[in-house]
Parts: C-alpha cells; structure tokens; sequence
C-alpha cells in the first residue's frame, strides 16, 4: 500500500457503511427497514472484501446474501408483517444478554484478527514513471485492460479446488534456498500481488523436504469438502421442500381430512 | 486510463478516481442511451405486428423523437405518493432497480478490452449483480400499500428468484467450453469466422441457448412472462401506484437489464463484438497494427456488439407483441419442471463433450514438463490477445501436472 490513501479512504467508506447498517438493523423499528439496513450492511461487507482482493468471497457475499438471504427475508416480510405493527419494544434484559453475547463474540473475532500477520496490499502499486514496484507485471505489460486489472482469485481458487496451491508454489519458487518456516513466512508475507501467476515448478522444489511437505499438502484439495457441503445442502433443500409441501390429498381418496389417508408421513417427516 | 492519468502526474487515489469517473460517465450514457433506443424499437415493432405504425410525427419521421418527449413527458408529470405507502422505502426502490441494472454494465466489454472492469470473475459478477434488481421490485410492491402492488411483489420474488437458477446453469455451459468466467476472454475465444461462434461449437452450447434465451426474458419479467404486472389481473403490477419520474426510473432499469442480458448472451453464445466475418482483421484493424488502428478495430466491434445486443432487444419484444401470458403456475412449472432439468443435462453433456475431445493426461507431456516456460502467458484467463491458445493451454497444464503427480508417486515409492 506504499503510497496511495485510495485504499484507506474506500476501507473507512465501506466499513462505516457495514457498521452503521448493523447499528440500524438493531436501532430501527420496522422490519422491513431493518431488512434494508441488512442490504447496507452486508453490501458494505462485500466492499471491504474487494478491497481486501478477495474477489471471489465479495462475489460470493452479494451472491449468497445479499442477493438471496435479503430477498428472501423481505419476502418473509412481506408475507408475514402487518402494517399496522407496534414498534417493537425489546426488555432490558435482552439488551443485557444480546450485548453479552455480542461482547463474547466481538472478542473472539478482535483476538483472532489481531493474530493474523499484517495484511498484504493487493493494488498495484504503479509510480509516475510507470515502473512497477513489487513485481506487478501486468501493471506495465499487457493490453489497456490488463494495465489496470486486478489480479483474480477465481483461477487460484479452481486450481485449489483441485489441490493445486499457486501460493504456495510461488513461496517456493521465490525461495531458492531451504529456507526454514519462519523465513518462509517472511517471505511470502512480501510476496508481490500477482503471486498467482507462479506455477508449481517440479524441477526446483522436489528436492527440497520440506518444501516436498508444503507441496504434500497442498496437493489434497478441496473438493471432497465441498462435494460433502453441497450435498449436505441438497438433503436440507429437500428435507425443508418435503416439510413444506401442500399436503394436498391423492386424487384416489374420496376427500380425506388433511393429515389422513396416507398423507401423515408429511406430518412424521 | 489509469497510466493515462498517471503519466501527469496525480497522486494515484485521484488517478484512480477520474479514471473510475470518467469509465462511470461513460456507462452512463450507454445505460441511458439503451433504453431510449429500445423504447422507440418497442413501439415501432409492437405498431408494425399490430398493423399499426407506431410514433410517426414526433421528430419528424419515423417518430425518432419519442422516446426523449416521454421522458419529458414523464418527468412533467406530479409526484404523487400514495397516502397508505410507506414514503421512505417507495421513493428508494426505483432507485435500487436502477443502480442493479447499471452495475451490470461495468463488466460487460463492448470491445476487446473495452470494459470498465475486465475481471476473472465478471461473468458471477453479472450474474450476482443482476440478481440483485428484483429488491428494488419487491420493495416497491411492499411499500406501495396497495394489494395489485404487493401480488405483483410476491410474483416477482417467486418468479425472477426461481429462475436465477436455470440462468446460472446456462451460463456454466460456454464456461466450461472456454474455461474462464472472463468475459473478454470468453469474447476473444471467438475470433474470426462465425463458425468460430460458441453456439455452433457443440450441440449442447447450441441448445443451452434456447433455454438461455426464454430463462433470461422470464428472469427480466418480459411477456409472456410479465406476471409481475400483469395488467389484465394486476392493473400494473408492482408499478400500480408509481407515475412519473420513478415509473420511468423502473422501466429504464428494464430496458437496461434486457439489453445487459442480450448482450451477455451475444458474448457467450455470438462471439461478443467479432463480427460474422472477420472484417476488421482483413483491414489490419488490430492492436497490433498501433494504437490508431487498435482503436478503429475496438469501434467496429463495439458496433457489432451493440447490433447484436438489439437484435436481442428486438427479439423480446417481438416475443412480447406475439405471444400470450402464461399463467404464474406455468411460469414456475417451467422453470423448475423443464428449464431446470434440461440446463443440467446440458452441462453434464458439454462437460462430458470436452472430456471426450480434449485428453486429459493421454497428452505426454514429457517435454512440456522440462520447458521453463513463463506461465503467466498459458495460465487460464491470462493469456491476452492469444485467443485460442487459452483452453489448449490449460489442457496442457492440467497433462503438466498429472505427469507431476505420477512423478511424485513414484518418488513417494522410491523414497521411504
């Protein structure tokens, strides 16, 4: 981030729009502007997370909730919320444990935050002169689209899926020498930006053990994880259709009550 | 744009910012160019399927004007806020609906590098974005106080939500095909002839676009599946209680999201801005031929780009003008009973399409192993102007590395 305020500036807009979307979702009164400040908030969130050069994640974040859980709760409310409802008016003693909570909660996240080594700056960092410092090489190189292109995380991400770790090999390649792990970690910290455009180099790396290691693990992947995940939420989509379901009688039956003639598995379910 | 600025010298938060201003400027006047254009084609089209002529005199001939008198029209028009709506959220949803359906526009490339934002991942981009639209609708319905509005609402969310689905299967074809979710690279895969075109590539890209084409005109709530404001059971819809500037606000938003979508189909399935006939590289209309006539080339495609994306425009409204509603079970029937069904078959056929022509690791890629080539040129979605070379690339890689695998097996073997 050598340089430029553009960064701060656009992580202070986007974290003061998240903060004052969660203190709205909690101060208003209406639902459905609470579902509003949500929209803010999560919207918010997905920013930091372009900022940060997690793409996809901030893809994945307007995606899955802002795009569907948000919709799908105004929906909820649209259904359900009367206008003529009071204004909610929330005890004190769920004030005290909803902070409580929200105490534990911010705690956890400050310590496990404050242990991650300082971030990295994924803009490129280009001078007036157009050199570029850090080893961005597509800053300079390139058509006019790849001159201000970011690098993407989606191809890095695919190969990981299938166990191939384009970081790791670059903290390999860039060290030529065995190096021991908090060296290593030294040395990916400073990795330049467009780490992805590495490769994993057999030639140079698999004589080395502990880089063998690395190498070891990264080739798992990630794919039986999320095969499991998707199919676990394929068996709730269906549990919750299956529960949900209109329990509309066979036409076979002469007219049954609902829940009768064969129908109370959908009650048992 | 951004060196551009650099070269002068500005610190780089306000290079950044008057590169991003003017690539905003820009879309905007795309943005609203389009729906003005198509609003004029709609009414020429309907009056010539309905034997009629449509605007005649507005402007002069051919009614070319009318478009801009009902904007003034519309904008002349009084501010009226029903007194059971909620003021607040019927004055923002217009609004939401038209930043969704603008923010699509800055990763749709109307030119070879000619997008405002070419990412890696612009195509999830597009697909994320233009799912957001229907908040604006489902907020205007709720916030209206009016049942038409909140019916139309609830068909909105079921029908535009349900079909999201389908649309992004669709999509996942000419991806797999190309192997980028770039949309330039996907656009530069398609160079020279028509044949070229990824829906004549296999059977399965040339039928995944038919459901492409009737999933995103259900998803856009165009007849015959304008359910949402069905006006022969809805009055208007989720527009029932919206007059003036904000109803033009919402059906700008809908112009705009048809062209944004028949464009993404020109670019997934028509080869984006190359042209049927590769004219421009006849003409030494390329980039690598300076900068001049890198320029000319980007304009004859931005060209090709913007007719193919009305051609779209004026086949939905041809559709509209043709065809009668369905009714709202049908719609959902369709999308999760056959569209839905049908889309994964397709993708289950093209991915086992590519796996029968390309070879995995039967390639032997004993020397591709040993040649310190520099990948940032073969790696997937990186490789500029190369075209086709992408996706043998990645093949490439992919037997790369399975010979890496095997290799280190064998060490595993040798080792211990």
């Amino acid at each position: 981030m050598s340089g430029s305020i553009l960064p701060t500036i656009l992580f202070f807009l986007f974290a003061s729009l998240a903060c004052a979307g969660a203190v709205g979702v909690l101060l208003l009164q209406r639902i459905v502007y609470m579902a509003g400040a949500l929209l803010v908030s999560l919207a918010g969130v997905a920013g930091l997370f372009f900022i940060a050069g997690a793409d996809f994640v901030g893809l994945v974040q307007l995606m899955v909730y802002v795009g569907g859980t948000v919709v799908l709760l105004a929906f909820g409310v649209m259904l359900t919320a009367r206008r003529s409802q009071p204004g909610w008016q929330v005890p004190a003693g769920q004030w005290a444990a909803g902070l409580a909570v929200g105490a534990v909660l911010l705690a956890v996240l400050l310590w496990s935050v404050l242990a991650v080594p300082p971030w990295r700056s994924v803009w490129p960092t280009v001078s007036a002169e157009g050199a570029p410092s850090g080893g961005v090489a597509t800053v300079t190189t390139g058509s006019a689209y790849q001159q201000e292109a970011q690098p993407g995380t989606i191809g890095p991400l695919g190969w990981a899926l299938l166990g191939v770790r384009t970081d790791r090999a670059i903290q390999q390649d860039s060290s030529q020498a065995p190096l021991d792990s908090s060296q290593a970690q030294a040395n990916f910290s400073q990795a330049p930006p467009n780490r992805f455009q590495a490769r994993p180099d057999s030639a140079q790396t698999v004589l080395d053990p502990s880089q063998e290691d690395a190498r070891q693990t990264g080739r798992s992947g990630y794919l039986l994880p999320f095969e499991i995940i998707s199919v676990h939420l394929v068996l709730v989509l269906i549990g919750a259709a299956f529960l949900a379901r209109a329990r509309i009688p066979f036409p076979s039956s002469p007219l049954p009550a609902v829940g009768e003639a064969g129908l109370t598995n959908g009650q048992a379910g | 744009m951004l060196s551009w600025f650099l070269q002068f010298g500005f610190p780089d938060w306000l290079a950044y910012g008057a590169a991003g201003l003017v690539k905003a400027i820009l879309v905007l006047v795309l943005v609203l160019f389009v729906p003005m254009l198509a609003l004029w084609m709609e009414r020429k089209i309907a009056g010539r399927i309905q034997d009629r002529l449509g605007p005649t005199r507005t402007g002069g001939r051919f009614g070319w004007l009318q478009s801009p008198a009902d904007g003034i029209k519309l904008l002349m028009k009084e501010d009226i806020i029903p007194a059971a709506a909620d003021p607040l959220l019927f004055r923002l949803a217009p609004y939401l609906s038209f930043c969704a359906a603008f923010c699509v526009f800055v990763v749709l490339p109307v030119a070879d590098g000619w997008a405002p934002a070419g990412w890696d991942s612009a195509l999830f981009f597009f697909l994320a974005v233009a799912g957001l639209e229907v908040f604006g609708v489902i907020l205007a319905g709720y916030a209206s106080g009016s049942k038409w509005s909140l019916f139309g609402a609830m068909r909105e969310a079921a029908q535009v939500v349900s079909y999201e689905v389908p649309l992004g299967l669709c999509v996942l074809v000419p991806v797999v095909v190309v192997g980028s979710l770039d949309l330039q690279e996907i656009g530069r895969m398609q160079e020279g002839w028509f044949t070229g075109w990824l829906i004549f590539h296999d059977p399965f890209v040339f039928l995944i676009f038919w459901i492409y084409a009737a999933c995103a005109m259900a998803g856009l709530n165009r007849a015959p599946f304008d359910l949402p404001e069905a006006e022969s059971e809805l009055v208007a819809g989720f527009a029932t209680e919206y007059s003036g500037f904000r109803w033009a606000v919402f059906f700008m938003a809908e112009y705009a999201a048809m062209f944004a979508w028949s464009g993404l189909g020109a670019i997934l399935f028509f080869g984006g801005w190359n042209g049927p006939v590769p004219v421009a590289s006849w003409l030494g209309l390329v980039s690598a031929n300076g900068p001049v006539a890198g320029f000319l080339g980007n304009l004859l495609g931005m060209v090709n780009f913007l007719i193919k994306g009305f051609l779209g425009v004026t086949v939905m409204i041809w559709a509209r003008w043709t065809l009668p509603r369905l009714r709202i079970d049908q719609v959902i029937a369709m999308c999760w009973k056959y569209c839905v069904p049908l889309a994964t078959l397709m993708l289950v056929g093209v991915v086992l399409w590519q796996g029968m022509t390309l070879e995995w690791c039967s390639a032997p890629p004993a020397d591709a192993a040993q040649e310190p080539s520099s990948i940032p040129s073969q790696w997937p979605g990186r490789s500029a102007g190369s075209g086709k070379a992408a996706p043998a690339a990645m093949w490439r890689f992919a037997g790369r590395l399975c010979a890496d695998l095997q290799v280190m097996e064998n060490k595993e073997e040798i080792v211990p």
